[in-house]
């Protein structure tokens, strides 16, 4: 039990993740296999940005101007700042991909008329 | 023994790759300066070749090393007295060929010549690398040029029937190739080199049973392409080439490559004495020998003049590789001597069956009645070549026959002295019909009005190689020493072998 | 120390000029080919020129910005980099060349947005190469991807449509890729390869390296393709158009393959892959399903560019085959392979563009008469086809070579018999195209008489920028094989993993 509840963050990003990877693979509108992507990168940015914050820590600027070179910096008071940079970059990625995959449905509709799988499938085939 | 460094071994393999080029880019529209091509290439080639015939004589090796392929293994050229032999053999047959050729295609007004004259020199470019190569990778490279090389011009009348042909060909040979290949890599595995060396080198490197399953992989490998029975399937079919490429290829360089790999394997990568310690020889010679029972038999029901031939190709070759199993000096020397004197026969015999071919378009035993009377020279070579073949004396092929009888007494194995022996009378029986009805029945009516002699480019490689075979009957090492290349070959197995 | 900028350059300039190409095809249109063929030329110079520092001194780092690793991000270039990055620019070069009179046809009023992309692509894949940072290298491979999802949405009718299913997967692996990323960074605090391999053997008992492990590895299979995560390719790359697959399905591949050697054998170290959890053993089984599904599959196809795109899938296959293997033959199979294979597929895509672009359909049974117009296209098409088989002296002989040779020394006689069988089966494929191009006869009427031959045969072949290209492939598929035994002792014996 503990583990569920002291680990909660992690459990929450494992059911994003689940959810968003369902509608990625189950979902028959493109639309929203394109939104159980966004749910699924996103879960994936929480765990990153889980894994670097701590309780009660803020954020690593090193304060009081010069003195604070004179004084001994307590790790735990800080956290780990790398994961959220990582993150930053993850969301441009992720952005981007997002708008590839707008146009890309665009492209689609503009051709088929419909974003349904299935009815594109069929489409195709004639 | 002196290895002698040069490139004419590479000089030679270039010659008609070279040529080959020049056909190509030269193509239908001079067509007599692409013919120039391919016979001065065969001419070039063969000079080449000769010229290396009294250095090796001597007991030299001429070896030429370009560069490494893998640790162990170069690109490499060696020219022993075997290898030379086959060279030998292939490059001057391919002159006699290339004027044959010359006729036959012009004579049918064939399509796609350039394509035909650039893959039939591509061929020679295969067979020469497979004599001449150093070890089993770099002759594994040719003997796949040549392969791919000869399925477009068994393919070359481009009808569903040829097209066939083609296809069975190809399943059978890269079949066949992909059982070298796991070999090869076994091999090289087992011992880490794959240089020949007259005698073998592969003793006590794996167990027993492994080694005989690297034998039978080996065997059942090459022997698609030199035809031994269950596989042979694929050369009745191949009939259908164009008969230059019947002749060449399937009597001589083809198949003759894939017997000259047999032996290759069998001399110089297993070598005399494991094959008695494993006793595979025995194997070998009874495989041998059930082909050359049951070819003679299928020989004698084949109305085809071609396939007729090719059920003797056959025949014929497994004797080589019976020569070779036996393992004793005259049966070596023999079976070695055999690829020479069966080339020169069989040439003669598929020449004929393409002369009789373009003058009267007729395939079919059966309707060659009478034929002797309006094609006496032509018909008259055959006689000869199917003498030869059948081991009359003046011959040349009595004097294979009789090494290879000797050698069966070496080994006292009195079976197989008696397979050679039914050999030739199946020779007997399934020449010598056709030899009669040509010469001895009436002549048909249709066949009465405007067929004579062929084209002199046809008529004259017939004359000559069937006065070659009487001439090599009568003095064996005459030109190129070619029984005195043999045995001394066969020196070099068995006095290095310690067989 | 950082001795050259190399290895900086070599990402910066295809990367700089894939913005600047813009701006200049709003001044002049026709530059733009020019601009780019000069970026692609410009990498191509400095990955030559990395690889003769490698050769010569022997590893490469470069520390961006300064910060010393395992801080900064550092591109660090060893024997196997080096490779893989002469390969992606010199055949990134040669597309390049030849996409020209396709881009023009297909598209002509966007081929700067064209050779824009095509530059970022490039860019992607050669950051992925280059870097030295796991994260780093998540960064390239989406650069590439992104690159790549557009490019494919170019294609004919059905290119959206695949290009977004594409995504889909390819989105999936980079996450999983990416999740590997993160369970690595909590467990060391570390993301330079070179760091993460000297902390990771303490921990390799632990559940959570373990899943980075299964999470890397399944990412990189979804993006190279490797069976049964295949299903985005064959559709991708049939429908995009064929300058881009010609540039995606050698290289794409490649790369990923190359991600997954140095995952296994650079980040974790061999025996942790081969020990620890198997699996080398999961992975050759996965290539010998591959390999059989990728030919068989193959063989029920009429269209050549979905064809090739399936026997993709079982070169593939012979790749993750040579690395699962785990021996020192089979990794050399492995990394010739990528050489060769990469040639190959170029060298076969760029010959279906040709076709297309002279208006032959792709269906096969169509084919007859091709050998005439196209002599020198179709040529080269049977030099490559041969090489695909098996055939030396062409290059994929080679390489074939060599996996066997690892499947033996392994006493894995299944893989041996797949990769003979497969060679077997590529014989069937492409002597059947062989077949309708050359023995098919051709209709009376359509007999061209020699002397018209001369003056069409310009306006049939293949336009010179695309026939220049496919020649030079060819003749590379001829003599690497050869030359093999010279690249193996030069580079790739330095490329193995050590130990191997």
């Amino acid at each position: 039990m503990e583990q569920v509840i002291g680990k909660y963050n992690y459990w929450i990003y494992i059911i994003l993740m689940m959810i968003g990877f369902y509608a990625m693979i189950g979902k028959k509108n493109l639309v929203k296999k394109l939104i159980g992507m966004n749910i699924f990168q996103t879960s994936i940015i929480l765990f990153f940005i889980s894994t670097g914050s701590k309780k009660g820590a803020t954020i690593p600027i090193v304060s009081n101007g010069h003195e604070g070179i004179h004084r001994a910096i307590e790790a735990f008071q800080y956290m780990n700042p790398l994961p959220h940079v990582l993150m930053l970059t993850a969301i441009v990625v992720m952005v981007s991909t997002f708008g590839v995959a707008l146009a890309l449905l665009l492209m689609i509709y503009r051709r088929y008329q419909t974003l349904d799988e299935d009815e594109i499938l069929r489409l195709r085939r004639k | 023994m002196d290895i002698l460094y040069s490139d004419k071994p590479m000089l030679a393999l270039l010659v008609s790759a070279v040529a080959a080029m020049f056909i190509l880019f030269t193509g239908e529209r001079r067509r007599n300066l692409r013919e120039f091509w391919t016979l001065l290439a065969s001419v070039v080639k063969f000079s080449i070749v000769a010229s290396m015939i009294p250095l090796v004589l001597k007991g030299k090796i001429i070896e030429c090393t370009l560069f490494h392929l893998l640790p162990g293994v170069a690109f490499q050229f060696r020219v022993d007295a075997f290898g030379l032999f086959f060279a030998t053999l292939a490059s001057a047959l391919w002159i006699a060929t290339s004027v044959y050729s010359i006729g036959y295609m012009r004579g049918l007004q064939a399509h796609s010549q350039t394509r035909f004259f650039f893959c039939f020199a591509f061929a020679l470019h295969g067979a020469l690398g497979i004599a001449f190569a150093g070890n089993l990778f770099t002759l594994f490279i040719f003997y796949e040029i040549l392969t791919v090389s000869t399925f477009p011009l068994v393919a070359h009348k481009e009808t569903s029937e040829a097209i066939r042909g083609g296809r069975k060909y190809l399943a059978y040979l890269l079949t066949g190739a992909v059982l070298i290949f796991f070999s090869m890599g076994v091999t090289y595995a087992l011992t880490g080199k794959l240089d020949f060396v007259a005698g073998g080198f592969l003793q006590g490197s794996g167990s027993d049973p492994l080694l005989r399953l690297l034998f039978a992989t080996f065997i059942f490998g090459f022997g698609t392409k030199a035809a031994l029975m269950p596989l042979h399937e694929w050369l009745p079919t191949a009939m259908v080439a164009p008969t230059p490429v019947s002749a060449l290829l399937h009597a001589v360089a083809v198949v003759k490559a894939g017997v000259f790999c047999v032996l290759r394997v069998v001399l110089y990568v297993f070598g005399p004495k494991l094959l008695y310690d494993l006793d595979l020889w025995l194997a070998l010679a009874y495989f041998a020998s059930f082909t050359i029972i049951v070819s003679g038999m299928f020989a004698l029901a084949q109305d085809n003049l071609k396939r007729r031939l090719a059920f003797s190709t056959i025949n014929n070759l497994a004797i080589i590789i019976l020569g070779a199993a036996l393992l004793s000096p005259s049966a070596i020397t023999g079976g070695i001597f055999h690829l020479a004197a069966h080339g020169f026969m069989k040439i003669t015999l598929f020449f004929v069956a393409g002369a009789i071919y373009v003058k009267t378009h007729k395939e079919n035993i059966s309707e060659l009645d009478g034929i002797g009377k309006k094609m006496p020279i032509t018909l008259g070579s055959f006689a000869i070549g199917a003498m030869g073949i059948a081991g009359t004396p003046p011959l040349v092929g009595f004097i294979s026959k009789w090494y290879l009888c000797l050698g069966s007494l070496e080994a006292k194995e009195i079976v197989f002295l008696f397979v050679l022996l039914i050999s030739v009378l199946f020779d007997i029986a399934y020449f010598f019909p056709i030899v009669y009805n040509s010469f001895f029945k009436k002549t048909k009516d249709e066949m009465k009005s405007g067929i004579q002699e062929a084209s002199m480019f046809m008529v004259a490689p017939i004359v000559l190689c069937a006065i070659l075979s009487i001439v090599l009957g009568l003095s064996p090492n005459a030109f190129v020493h070619f029984f005195e290349m043999a045995s001394s070959a066969m020196k070099n197995i068995l006095g290095s072998g310690g067989g | 120390m950082t001795a050259s900028p190399f290895p900086i350059l070599v990402i910066v300039v295809p990367l700089i000029s894939a913005f600047l190409i813009i701006l200049l095809g709003w001044l002049k249109k026709s530059l733009c080919y020019p601009f780019m063929i000069a970026s692609l030329m410009a990498t191509v110079f400095f990955s030559m020129a990395i690889l003769r520092w490698i050769i010569h001194h022997g590893t490469l780092h470069y520390y961006l910005g300064n910060w010393d690793p395992p801080w900064g991000i550092e591109y660090l270039i060893d024997p196997l980099n080096a490779f893989v990055l002469v390969i992606v620019s010199v055949i990134s070069l040669l597309i390049g060349i030849g996409s020209k009179p396709m881009v023009e046809s297909d598209i002509p009023r966007k081929s700067i947005y064209f050779y824009c992309l095509f530059l970022l692509q490039v860019t992607g894949l050669l950051g992925i190469v280059v870097t030295g940072d796991v994260f780093n290298l998540y960064v390239f491979l989406e650069i590439a991807s992104l690159a790549g999802y557009a490019l494919i949405a170019i294609g004919e009718e059905g290119a959206p449509f695949a290009s977004f299913n594409y995504m889909i997967y390819g989105t999936i692996g980079a996450c999983f890729y990416l999740l590997g990323v993160g369970y690595l960074y909590i467990m060391t605090g570390s993301l330079n390869m070179a760091d993460l391999s000297k902390l990771l053997p303490d921990l390799y008992a632990s559940k959570v390296v373990l899943m980075a492990f299964a999470f890397f590895v399944v990412g990189v299979a979804i993006k190279m393709a490797l069976f049964p995560l295949h299903v985005w390719l064959p559709d991708a790359y049939t429908y995009a158009p064929s300058s881009v697959t010609s540039l995606l399905a050698p290289l794409t591949t490649k790369v990923g393959a190359y991600v997954l050697i140095r995952i296994m054998y650079g980040v974790f170290k061999p025996n942790f892959s081969i020990e620890v959890i198997p699996a080398t053993t999961i992975l050759s089984w996965m290539a010998f399903f591959a390999i059989l599904f990728g030919c068989v599959l193959a063989l029920g196809q009429r269209d050549l560019k979905r064809m090739v795109a399936y026997v993709l899938i079982a070169e593939i296959g012979y790749i993750a085959l040579g690395v699962g293997l785990a021996n020192r033959n089979g990794l050399l199979g492995a990394l010739l392979h990528i050489m060769n294979d990469a040639l190959m597929m170029a060298c076969l895509f760029l010959i279906v563009g040709a076709m297309t672009y002279r208006g032959w359909p792709r269906q096969m049974e169509r084919f007859t008469g091709l050998h005439r117009k196209m002599p020198i296209t179709m040529a080269a098409f049977v030099i490559s086809a041969l090489s695909v088989i098996g055939i030396p002296p062409a290059c994929g002989f080679f390489s074939k070579w060599y996996l066997v040779l690892g499947a033996i020394d392994a006493e894995q006689w299944l893989f041996v018999a797949v990769l003979l069988i497969s060679s077997l089966l590529n014989a069937i494929l492409f002597f059947r195209v062989i077949e309708y191009v050359y023995f098919e006869p051709v209709a009376k009427e359509s007999e061209v008489k020699p002397s018209e031959e001369r003056t069409k045969f310009m306006g049939n072949e293949a336009p010179l920028t695309m026939l220049i290209p496919i020649i030079l492939f060819a003749l590379a598929i001829l003599s690497v094989g050869l030359l093999s035994g010279t690249i193996i002792s030069l580079v790739i014996q330095f490329a193995l993993p050590a130990n191997f």
